[in-house]
């Protein structure tokens, strides 16, 4: 990795790590919402009665969220905002890649949302005391390290195609948050879809990442693939998300040379 | 990839760029533009909106291939050499909201550095050295959200020199500036200019006076194509044999077309006053003079004061494109 891709990385992620820690009203936005919502999951369990593994269920399923929404807004229409900002041309004339630029909004986005992830399952646990199968605790985090890595590869994909549709980019997002947060499985087993509607949702690293990490510490969870063929299938993803982002991104700097928008505001 | 040795900072050949909109007819924004500026310049591009400077600029700064024609900048071609053209250039647009506004200014010219792959230490050095020269340095660790928009101007124009590019762009840098940071402005580029002759600007700008003061040579594009390119003053002589009269009149008919159509006047222009509208015409001799009052007070309007002035840049733009530049741009 030469020094102008490293040093392209760590420039565009120190915005996005800094503007976490100076806009103090992030930190209510970031961590007591997401709690919130997690709570809510958890009475609702806890009301019908369900085992207590379920309350576990709903812990790590608001924990995945933080990084699903992260990807969400803050990588997929990352490029249309910095279009609008002006920011995409001059990243587009530097003699860095957009690559790097890509790849530092992830980074910069991953440390304060794995806080907020941590703060979650912090609370969750604690408050409600979800017991975890400590001894798959190293194999869990590197399954979520996994899924994580696809889903910003993901996210990376996904800022390529947002800007092709432009002003809709807010509505497509929009769009896909309900049914991504159903077809994921965020705060029930994805099994209870169906089969076949589950392994189709699991086009989202998320889904088989949380069934994965959910076998592992949630022992007696419902399962929808062995634990060792969810991780061959993320490891597999996260190699075509990468070709993916990387083809997405040069594939729009050429059209954008070519037809002239995409990259720049206005003409 | 090393430059060929040349004289030229920016070669153009038969530059054409058309867009193909969706449903509609192409559009000819650039329409055979030969150009050769010289290394050690500062080159001016004038023209009214949509004529096709920015689509020029785009296209010298790789951001926009040429539909035909040839680009080179610092001997390198715009469409093969792009990756190895990037680190010689930068360009600064008037009135961009780039960057981050949570950042100081410090953070947002350090990063945008970054991007360029300069080592960090030296390089905040020479921000701070630009943040003296601008006078920014107080305001070094303000939010770039606080920051007033000549503030911010002059920060962009940082980002564009930190870099030390060899052809910088700078796309209407002054515009909405107040007359104290569109001078500091113009004097920092200068400046710039001055310290090593290796250097060469590109500026497009609307404001005549400004690409007087500062441009060795300029081009004014209209329509896609260069109208005329020479210094300010070999442009001014061209209308120096004509008279060019200001005169203030009262409300009344629309009386443009119909003056630009007498005999003898070669341009005319007008625009809003505070208690008149400000007429002014060029004329291929005194004796037209005569003709232009009549016409005026034809149309029911009062000639309230006449000044006779020396031709300015704006009159030769003016002669050469048939219209004024912000008449061109409504």
């Amino acid at each position: 990795m030469n020094r102008l891709f490293l040093r392209t990385i760590i420039a565009r992620a120190y915005p996005r790590v800094l503007g976490f820690y100076r806009r103090p009203s992030w930190l209510f936005m970031e961590f007591a919402v997401p709690v919130i919502g997690t709570l809510a999951m958890v009475y609702v369990y806890r009301g019908l009665g369900a085992p207590e593994r379920f309350l576990g269920f709903a812990v790590l399923g608001g924990a995945m969220l933080a990084f699903w929404q992260n990807v969400l807004w803050s990588m997929a229409t990352q490029l249309y905002w910095d279009r609008d900002g002006g920011n995409l041309e001059l990243y587009v004339i530097a003699p860095t890649s957009l690559v790097p630029v890509s790849l530092g909004m992830a980074f910069g986005a991953v440390f304060p949302t794995a806080l907020r992830a941590a703060v979650v399952i912090a609370f969750g646990s604690i408050a409600f005391h979800v017991h975890y199968a400590s001894g798959a605790l190293l194999p869990a985090i590197g399954i979520f390290g996994l899924t994580l890595t696809c889903l910003y590869g993901m996210g990376m994909t996904l800022g390529s195609v947002f800007l092709f549709y432009g002003r809709d980019a807010w509505h497509l997002a929009n769009a896909m948050q309900e049914p991504v947060y159903l077809l994921s499985g965020l705060y029930f087993p994805v099994r209870a879809l169906g089969g076949f509607a589950a392994l189709g949702a699991a086009v989202i690293p998320m889904t088989l990442g949380l069934d994965a990490m959910r076998q592992l510490l949630l022992p007696g969870s419902v399962q929808l693939l062995p634990l060792g063929v969810e991780a061959a299938i993320l490891g597999i993803q996260l190699a075509a998300f990468a070709v993916c982002a990387q083809v997405g991104l040069t594939v729009m700097e050429r059209l954008a040379r070519r037809d002239g928008r995409l990259v720049s505001r206005a003409m | 990839m090393r430059a060929p040795a040349s004289a030229s900072a920016i070669r153009t050949v038969g530059l054409r760029r058309v867009y193909r909109l969706r449903g509609g007819e192409p559009v000819v924004a650039l329409d055979g533009i030969d150009l050769d500026v010289r290394r050690g310049e500062l080159f001016g591009v004038l023209g009214p909106n949509g004529a096709g400077k920015t689509t020029l600029i785009k296209i010298l700064v790789t951001l926009l291939a040429p539909t035909e024609g040839t680009a080179q900048v610092d001997g390198l071609d715009v469409v093969r050499d792009f990756r190895a053209l990037r680190p010689r250039i930068a360009m600064v647009s008037g009135g961009e909201n780039s960057g981050y506004g949570m950042l100081s200014v410090r953070e947002q010219l350090w990063m945008f550095s970054q991007f360029y792959g300069l080592p960090s230490r030296p390089v905040k050095a020479r921000i701070d050295e630009y943040l003296h020269r601008l006078g920014l340095f107080e305001a070094r660790d303000r939010a770039v959200s606080a920051l007033s928009s000549g503030m911010r101007q002059k920060m962009n124009l940082i980002r564009g020199l930190i870099t030390d590019p060899r052809v910088l762009f700078l796309d209407e840098p002054t515009v909405a500036l107040d007359v104290g940071a569109a001078r500091d402005v113009r004097v920092e580029v200068r400046r710039w200019m001055d310290e090593n002759a290796d250097r060469t600007v590109i500026l497009t700008t609307h404001h005549m006076a400004e690409a007087d003061e500062l441009c060795d040579r300029i081009a004014i594009v209209n329509r896609g194509r260069i109208a005329a390119l020479d210094t300010p003053a070999a442009l001014k002589g061209a209308v120096e044999s004509e008279t060019t009269v200001d005169l203030d009149v009262g409300a009344g008919d629309d009386i443009l077309a119909t003056l630009r159509a007498v005999d003898g006047v070669v341009g005319a222009t007008i625009r809003a006053g505070e208690t008149a509208e400000q007429l002014t015409v060029i004329l291929s001799g005194d004796a037209v003079l005569g003709r232009v009052i009549t016409t005026i007070e034809a149309h029911g309007r009062d000639v309230l004061t006449l000044r006779k002035r020396e031709a300015t840049l704006e009159e030769a733009f003016v002669r050469l494109v048939g219209s004024g530049i912000d008449e061109a741009d409504r």
